[in-house]
């Protein structure tokens, strides 16, 4: 099914639907690494706690100093501090690399694993799920949505424990210093925190519009390049330059908004700093005239002010991105859990070099979904060693009754037997190994053309390879590539749509398998070489059962058995001649091409 | 990079003017808080002083702050105009010029890439101006002034702040050269990883077809390896980039203090509280020369990604566009729907052989001309050269008389429809689509009439909202026959003097296929019309047909000419339909 909506662009304000329970989730699978993690709390704990004892020692080392203005300064007591505090300088930045470092591997070990569960899972999928899926979606899992997890676990599991030893630590030493002082530096740090959160909500909003903006030009551009000859030819150059820069237009104004808004918080910050800077020094000044802190604890107060302000924005950030997090933890985990393939057990098996392939459809029903059926009744009856044709307009289910036979879908009811075995007593595995298919779609990867042939196949020599290209054409046309079979085939190259075809053929070929189905195969051939391939086919596969569908009626003119598919139905049946004669809806078909 | 800032305007150029000044504005007041500060300090220490004393500087110094929140409101605001300004006029820029480029241009840089360099390359650019703008005009002036304020102090202070510099740049430097290449090649394994899952997903019938999927799951797992690999050695050695660069900067206030207490004591009574006061002040600039630097260093960091993608830009913009416009934009000869070839050869640019050699025919108003020929004989080519997406090699093309270079483009076009073989669809309306193009007050009627012809008012009829049916990017929502239809329709609404057909057929059944050449013949009686096609059944009865092989004009006339003359045609003949098919069609 096709979708519309594009998945949602803006991956900012994204919430998950269940923002507890994708977190459980989460947390459970990070079962096995629970270990590693507390340990990374812990260092995580330990380095912010040293980072609070910091100032606190800096205090009485200016102290110190102070004291000793007038009577001179105890210099064994100064060297012993600086000492002591360039060890907890030192253990503070060591734990927190061992903390980011146990994260890291944390992090990449979990991905790895989400990434190959996911491509596993991808194969255990019965393909009844791709139909409402787009390839897109799973994509997007894959990488987008499993690397916001792994950015999330490795900055903000470390830096929100961080941040919260360091702001409950950082409240404690301050009240602990001077409540005064502490409540100064509290209010004077929310204040711009609030003005922070206001222009954050702001800025949110631009953010959201300028991806949508942006999502929109990228649609328009992607429209435009790829459509370029029928834009030209249609004079369609105003059109789209209107469009164009009415879309510029609007993201120009989103994205120097989002981007002015965003670019507020460091200057606030720092306004913040110093405006908590100037309030701990006016009121510590009153207090010092008291006679009730010392300078040494105003100086504590100025580091105080800068490390409280830092944990909360720490925070926060940590808070959007759990939120994104969950939401992604959250599709990985609804991909992982959809329902799988049953696991076939005790099942018979036909071997690949006895099977004869007398195959037969009894009374089979099927529809992708429950209310539309497509294949009604169909039952046909076919002979080992016959060339089965099926012709029919599309929708007619041509293409669903290879997906039964492959087992790719399952009837809904009836049966389908090969060799008087139900194909549901045998497993998809054995089932695939009977048949060579070759599809419309030709399916190449990116690799050598060597490569692309042999495929997984086990014991092909290049001899083997090199006369499948003969006898399908290619041969020659491979030689005269820069590097001949090891040419790698990737997207913009000079290989043609049915040349790909050819070479999905070949590889086919090299299966061996007694069973041949070719789904719209050589549709983009030519007749000359179709028929070639064709003769070369009927050599390979003598006495084994084909399957052809085919738009062409001379691809299909010689096969033992038509079969005229309409509405899920078999309308007629025999071979050219007997359908010829019949002057039904098929000699219509193949009449209409010497009409005018 | 710098050529593409030559793109922004004046008004721009005056922004950037301002925000130096501001910016200037802005060191001043950062650099004048630490004096204030000095201030309080010495006032602290001073005993009988009373608060009015503190609360002097005091606002003083938050005036300066909010002085330097002002301005850089507003150096934010101007480098948010000019990066979106620049990266508003560089889209389109670009956007313009792809526009203009032909088939050569556009296949040398793949569509994919064009699209790239017009979407993430120009994000990129945009990030970088916006945040790097205001850090190229700061750093250093920050770091000057920063320097002589401090400069004079103390030298062992100066010292001290020096190899802390020199130590965290030493550090951000080893970082990058070993992360940044590592960095680009994420990008690449990422895609990799993308391209693999992409794979397994198109191919899944094939896929379990062959039952590879553990071929499959093993390919995926080695590209997964390898990418975590890579991301774990840069993640580990970014890990140390924050506590390393705490230890400096704590390890450097810890040090100027400690230094302090030497000069301290070193210092004579008077100077003492003095040189306490100063002890205070330098560690908050010794901070932003620091800061500073580090801000020089982040341009080194982030300017290569951005020059990346500056050339990348570039390129595009510099492009010489082989296919140069006419100026012939009215009718100067009196044949309408005429086509003459003579003696067009023509040869993919950086290719060793001829595409086409020698072809010459003439084909007249009204007549309907086939090309037929093997997979790579050259036919879709040759029909390509009309609409000018390639320029011939050598030989000249008339249509209506005229060389096709002389023609003003949109006016040679506007002769033309064209169906290509994969039909286009853009998002919009099913009415939408099949006026794509055409003058504004098209009527209703003649969209419903061309969908007629084109065999598609069935099907549309049948749409929740007909002609006013969404059209999903790619046409995704219908199907490849749907879709066809659609764009001959587009083409019939157009009204063209000459049609051309680039095997648009094939995705059509017999029947389709043949009512709808039955439709538009009687549609268009006047009409030229060039078919490309695969089946004999649909060219049977043209006027010309023309058969090519390997490039060259091998037959050209009526099926039942070419039957006798032509061994390629009666090959390609034969293999579609027997012999007394032939003789009785």
């Amino acid at each position: 099914m096709p979708s519309f909506g594009k998945g949602s662009v803006n991956k900012i304000a994204e919430k998950p639907k269940d923002f507890k329970d994708s977190i459980k989730k989460l947390i459970k699978s990070l079962n096995s690494y629970s270990k590693l993690i507390s340990l990374a709390i812990v260092l995580a704990i330990l380095s912010s706690i040293l980072t609070i004892i910091g100032p606190d020692k800096i205090q009485d080392f200016t102290n110190e100093i102070l004291n000793g203005l007038i009577s001179g300064i105890d210099f064994t007591k100064i060297v012993n501090m600086a000492i002591f505090l360039i060890i907890i300088y030192l253990l503070s930045s060591i734990f927190g690399y061992l903390q980011g470092f146990i994260m890291a591997t944390v992090t990449n070990k979990f991905t790895k694993e989400l990434r190959n569960n996911i491509a596993q899972k991808i194969n255990k999928l019965p393909l009844r799920y791709f139909d409402n899926t787009t390839y897109g979606d799973v994509l997007s899992r894959v990488t987008n949505d499993v690397d916001t997890l792994g950015q999330t676990m490795n900055n903000s599991i470390g830096s929100l424990v961080g941040a919260i030893v360091l702001f409950i630590g950082v409240i404690i030493m301050m009240f602990i210093n001077n409540w005064m002082m502490a409540l100064t530096a509290i209010f004077s740090t929310f204040i711009g925190f609030i003005l922070m959160t206001i222009i954050m909500k702001k800025s949110q909003k631009y953010f959201n519009t300028q991806q949508n903006e942006l999502g929109r030009i990228n649609g328009h551009i992607e429209e435009i390049y790829s459509g370029h000859n029928v834009v030209k030819v249609y004079n369609g150059v105003k059109d789209a330059n209107k469009k164009f820069d009415d879309i510029n237009k609007k993201l120009f104004i989103s994205s120097k908004k989002s981007q002015f808004l965003s670019g507020l918080m460091h200057p606030i910050m720092a306004f913040i700093g110093n405006f908590g800077y100037v309030a701990i020094c006016v009121v510590g000044a009153m207090l010092v005239i008291e006679n009730k802190i010392s300078i040494g604890s105003i100086v504590a107060f100025m580091i105080y002010v800068r490390l409280f302000s830092s944990p909360l924005t720490t925070m926060a950030q940590a808070a959007t991105q759990l939120q994104s997090a969950a939401a992604a933890s959250e599709r990985v985990f609804k991909f992982l859990e959809e329902k799988e393939m049953p696991i076939e057990k005790d099942r018979k098996n036909l071997d690949k070099i006895q099977v004869k392939g007398n195959i037969s459809f009894e009374h089979v029903k099927f529809g992708y979904n429950k209310n539309k059926t497509i294949i009604k009744d169909f039952n046909v009856k076919i002979k080992s060693g016959q060339k089965i044709a099926i012709v029919g307009p599309t929708g007619a289910g041509k293409t669903t009754l290879v997906n039964l036979l492959m087992k790719f879908y399952e009837t809904n009811s009836g049966d389908i037997k090969i060799d008087n075995i139900s194909i549901k007593d045998l497993t998809r595995e054995n089932i695939h190994e009977l048949f060579s298919m070759v599809l419309q779609d030709t399916w190449l990867f990116n690799g050598t053309i060597k490569e692309n042939i042999i495929y997984n196949q086990k014991n092909i020599t290049f001899k083997e390879v090199e006369k499948a290209c003969q006898i399908v054409g290619l041969d020659h046309f491979i030689r005269t590539l820069p590097k001949g079979y090891n040419t790698v085939i990737n997207d913009a190259d000079s290989i043609s749509s049915g040349q790909k075809q050819l070479l999905t053929i070949a590889r086919s070929m090299l299966e061996k398998a007694p069973l041949l189905i070719l789904d719209e195969a050589t549709s983009s051939v030519d007749t000359r070489t179709e028929e070639l391939v064709q003769k070369a086919m009927d050599k390979l596969t003598e006495g084994r059962t084909s399957f052809i569908i085919a738009h062409r009626l001379s691809t299909i003119k010689n096969a033992d058995l038509i079969l005229v598919l309409k509405d899920g139905d078999i309308v007629e049946q025999g071979n050219h001649q007997e359908l010829i004669k019949q002057n039904g809806f098929y000699a219509e078909l193949y009449n209409s091409q010497f009409e005018n | 990079m710098i050529k593409l800032l030559k793109r922004l305007g004046k008004k721009e150029w005056l922004l950037v003017l301002c925000s130096t000044i501001f910016i200037i504005g802005q060191v001043y007041l950062d650099l004048k808080l630490p004096d204030y500060m000095t201030e309080i300090t010495t006032f602290l220490q001073q005993k009988g002083s009373t608060i009015k004393d503190v609360l002097i500087p005091g606002s003083k110094m938050i005036l300066c702050a909010l002085g330097s929140l002002t301005s850089s409101f507003i150096v934010g605001y101007f480098a948010a105009t000019i990066a979106s300004t620049l990266s508003k006029t560089i889209r389109k820029d670009v956007f313009q010029k792809v526009l203009d480029f032909g088939m050569e241009e556009i296949n040398r840089f793949s569509t994919g890439s064009l699209i790239t360099r017009t979407t993430n390359d120009i994000t990129q650019i945009q990030t970088v101006i916006s945040i790097g703008l205001q850090l190229i005009i700061k750093a250093p002036i920050l770091a000057v002034w920063a320097i002589y304020k401090i400069a004079g102090k103390a030298w062992q202070w100066s010292l001290a702040t020096g190899i802390a510099t020199l130590v965290l740049l030493t550090l951000i430097t080893i970082l990058v050269t070993l992360v940044m290449p590592k960095f680009k090649k994420i990008q690449s394994l990422t895609d990799n990883l993308n391209k693999i899952t992409r794979e397994n997903l198109t191919g899944i019938r094939v896929i379990r077809a062959f039952n590879a999927e553990s071929y499959q799951e093993n390919k995926f797992n080695e590209a997964n390896n390898e990418l975590t690999n890579t991301n774990l050695f840069t993640q580990r050695l970014m890990a140390s980039m924050s506590p390393i660069m705490n230890l400096v900067m704590s390890g450097l206030t810890l040090s100027i203090y400690f230094i302090g207490a030497y000069l301290i004591e070193a210092a004579n009574l008077m100077d003492k509280i003095n040189v306490f006061s100063n002890m205070v002040v330098f560690s908050a600039y010794a901070m932003q020369v620091v800061m500073a630097f580090m801000m020089l260093a982040m341009i080194f960091f982030i300017y290569p990604r951005a020059s990346v993608s500056a050339k990348r830009i570039l390129e595009v913009l510099n492009t010489n566009i082989n296919i140069k416009n006419g100026k012939i934009s009215k009718d100067i000869t009196k044949e309408t729907g005429t086509i003459e070839f003579v003696d067009v050869s023509f040869r993919y640019p950086d290719a060793e052989e001829c595409m086409l050699e020698n072809i010459s025919f003439k084909i007249n108003k009204g007549e309907i001309v086939a090309f037929i020929g093997s997979t790579g004989s050259g036919k879709s080519t040759l029909i390509n050269l009309i609409p000018r997406f390639y320029d011939v090699t050598s030989g000249t093309i008339l249509v209506d008389g005229v060389d096709i270079r002389e023609y003003n483009q949109e006016y040679l076009y506007s002769k033309l429809g064209y169906i290509p073989q994969k039909a286009v669809m853009f998002s919009g309306t099913v009415g939408y689509n099949i006026s794509y193009g055409a003058k504004k007050n098209i009527q209703k009627n003649k969209i419903i009439e061309s969908l007629k012809v084109a065999q598609g008012y069935d099907f549309v009829s049948k749409m929740p909202e007909k002609l006013k049916s969404h059209i999903a990017q790619g046409g995704t929502n219908i199907s490849g026959g749907q879709k066809q239809r659609l764009a001959i329709a587009r083409a019939i609404t157009k009204n063209p003097e000459i049609y051309i057909f680039d095997d648009s057929f094939s995705a059509l059944d017999y029947k389709t296929d043949l009512s709808l050449r039955k439709e538009l013949k009687q549609y268009t009686k006047d009409a030229t019309i060039l078919i490309v096609a695969q089946r004999i059944g649909t060219i049977i009865n043209a006027d010309k047909i023309v058969v090519l092989e390997n490039g060259k004009m091998v037959g050209l006339g009526k099926h039942k000419d070419l039957l006798k003359t032509c061994q390629v045609y009666k090959e390609i003949a034969l293999s579609q339909l027997s012999k007394e098919e032939l003789e009785n069609a």
